[in-house]
């Protein structure tokens, strides 16, 4: 081990060596960067659209309908003469978003059951997990279905389908994580100086869980932007004319003998995004597992 | 073992309940009243009231509940379309055999590709087979399955005319796209799990003995590494196979292959809710019975579970 407390900030010290060791680790993989730059890219390119588009997201052009990749429109325009590049960067800003934030919901409200039924144990573990077995027994893609067929597709309720079906999966993994920590005998110590149940949960027992749940929540992004796509291409998604990724798959796969340039790129951007948040999330998980140490 | 298979069956009924009523419950709450759908927005209000309680809809929820409860488990029956007033079982009986061959040819395709390739990498850790295996697998994890799908027809069907693009009229070959792209997703999944617990195992003693005593190297990865590897990639294959059936509605609608998924879109874009309804429950029975399948085979493989009620079934006899 580097960094021994040698210091008088000792304390201080070790905590920041073992965040600067973490993304030592991280910036060995090469993968991992590769996929963090590329997922900070596409974010910047989604939030700063509106000034970094070449045409606006919906100015339709009649008289260049389908036009194939040429040097005004890279990726070529679509069957409203729309421009494609400008629609995937708009397009960004709803897939990167749904991604995000109905991971976040998920990611907060999985981790709070999770902590509950872990800590106390008891009945109300048996009873969520019971609850959680249930919601685990239907597909992710066919909860998200119903859930989207009930509330009506949209943005929003794309995220809601998403994010109640994948909170589970954040429960169970904290509550795991939880089982292992409440064993630790800082804990007993935490009890013993009478501290209170929220303060142990929040500062001793989730701390501890966290590597798990940002490795999940990485990779839970990719797979939120795949199935939110999907939803959006069967019709229950982000609904056209917004540039959703999924939802300009699902308007062109109607002209793509003619004219593929219409969901050959809205397909590669998706893929681009979700394999780098692939590798990130596995650069994470190698950088993150004390196992692996050297 | 017997005891073991009848507590896991036995799991499932709370579950199957549960899910039912959840399922249930999330429909329940659709805005929007089936009798106008039906007979359309002309309707006198008089009609409209006839054929809700005719369809029952004038009920309470629990007595709703009850009802549909009590069709699913004593007659199989899943209600009927407000479509076409056909069973909805029905449909789906015939629908279904569609979407599983799907599935199960994926899983196939992604068993026999995922498996070696996984090995190929962990034996050759830190070599270009090693690199190019896990670049295939991360590639295959990151692609949207139905976009793949519409790679496939544009260049087999489309360019080369090779395979059809849509429908089942050519039989066993109209399958054969959507399998491929029904695959991908879990062949990528079992080629990272069968690396990594390859990875795991290699190192381990029984390995180095095997060598040792001069064992011949296919032996020592197939016999003593793969089997003992095996138990992880058993489980992912399953949890793809659950997940590829979920997959294999959306690609289905890439091919217009009349199975469970484009029986569940339609449903939904005519707002049929007893077809929705119903194939959701289906399907997660489905489901529930495949994690069943995989909680068994686990049960078969992994030597310890098996041990563990041996163990408890000798006490009972010596007591």
């Amino acid at each position: 081990m580097r960094n021994e407390m040698t210091s008088p900030a000792g304390r201080k010290l070790k905590k920041s060596s073992q965040l600067k060791y973490i993304a030592g680790r991280l910036k060995r993989n090469k993968l991992a960067v590769a996929g963090l730059i590329i997922i900070i890219i596409m974010t910047l390119v989604a939030i700063f659209s509106p000034w970094l588009a070449p045409y606006q997201y919906d100015k339709t052009d009649l008289s260049n309908m389908f036009s194939p990749p040429t040097r005004e429109h890279p990726f070529g325009t679509d069957e409203l003469g729309r421009d494609i590049l400008s629609r995937i960067m708009y397009g960004g800003r709803y897939s990167l978003r749904i991604g995000i934030i109905s991971i976040s919901c998920a990611a907060v409200a999985g981790a709070a059951i999770g902590s509950v039924a872990g800590y106390f144990g008891g009945k109300s573990d048996l009873l969520i997990m019971r609850v959680l077995d249930i919601i685990q027994a239907i597909p992710g893609l066919v909860l998200a279905i119903a859930v989207s067929a009930t509330l009506g597709p949209g943005f929003t309720n794309c995220i809601i389908a998403l994010a109640i079906g994948v909170t589970p999966a954040f429960a169970r993994m904290t509550r795991a994580s939880i089982l292992n920590i409440r064993k630790m005998e800082y804990l007993e110590a935490a009890t013993s100086i009478n501290a209170s149940n929220f303060r142990i949960i929040s500062r001793h027992v989730l701390p501890n869980a966290l590597s798990p749940l940002i490795v999940q929540s990485t990779m839970g992004i990719a797979t939120a932007i795949l199935i939110a796509a999907s939803l959006s291409f069967i019709g229950l998604g982000v609904q056209p004319p917004t540039p959703e990724w999924g939802a300009m798959l699902a308007g062109g796969r109607n002209y793509i003998t003619n004219y593929p340039h219409l969901v050959i790129f809205p397909g590669v951007t998706i893929m681009i995004a979700v394999l780098s948040l692939n590798m990130l999330g596995d650069g994470l998980r190698d950088a993150l597992d004390p196992k692996l140490k050297d | 073992m017997g005891r073991y298979i009848i507590k896991r069956l036995l799991m499932i009924i709370p579950v199957a309940i549960g899910v039912t009523v959840l399922i249930f419950t999330i429909m329940y709450f659709t805005p929007g009243d089936p009798a106008t759908i039906i007979l359309g927005s002309n309707a006198s209000a008089e009609q409209l009231k006839q054929k809700n309680a005719e369809l029952g809809l004038d009920k309470g929820y629990v007595q709703r509940l009850a009802d549909y409860m009590g069709n699913l488990i004593l007659k199989q029956d899943l209600g009927k379309s407000y479509m076409n007033n056909r069973s909805v079982s029905g449909d789906i009986m015939e629908r279904f055999p569609r979407t599983l061959t799907i599935a199960f040819f994926s899983i196939l395709i992604a068993i026999v590709i995922g498996i070696p390739l996984g090995i190929a990498a962990a034996v050759n850790h830190y070599k270009w087979q090693d690199s190019v295996a896990m670049i295939v697998a991360l590639f295959g994890v990151s692609m949207p399955g139905f976009w793949v799908a519409l790679m496939l027809v544009l260049l087999f069907a489309l360019k080369l005319a090779l395979l059809p693009a849509m429908g089942i009229g050519d039989g066993l070959r109209s399958y054969i796209l959507p399998c491929i792209a029904c695959s991908f997703g879990g062949l990528a999944t079992i080629a990272r799990q069968t690396r990594s617990s390859m990875l795991e195992v290699i190192r381990a003693d029984y390995i180095v003995t095997a060598r040792a005593k001069g064992q011949v190297e296919r032996v020592v990865i197939y016999k003593h590494a793969l089997r003992n590897a095996l138990i992880p990639v058993v489980t992912d294959a399953v949890t793809s196979f659950g997940l590829m059936l979920g997959g294999a509605l959306v690609i289905e609608t890439v091919f217009s292959i009349p199975g469970l998924g484009v029986y569940m879109v339609t449903a939904i874009n005519s707002r049929d809710y007893p077809a929705i309804q119903g194939a959701v429950v289906f399907m997660s029975i489905v489901f529930s019975l495949v994690m069943l399948l995989m909680d068994l085979i686990y049960a078969f493989v992994d030597p310890r579970i098996k041990s563990q009620y041996q163990k408890s079934k000798r006490r009972i006899g010596d007591a």
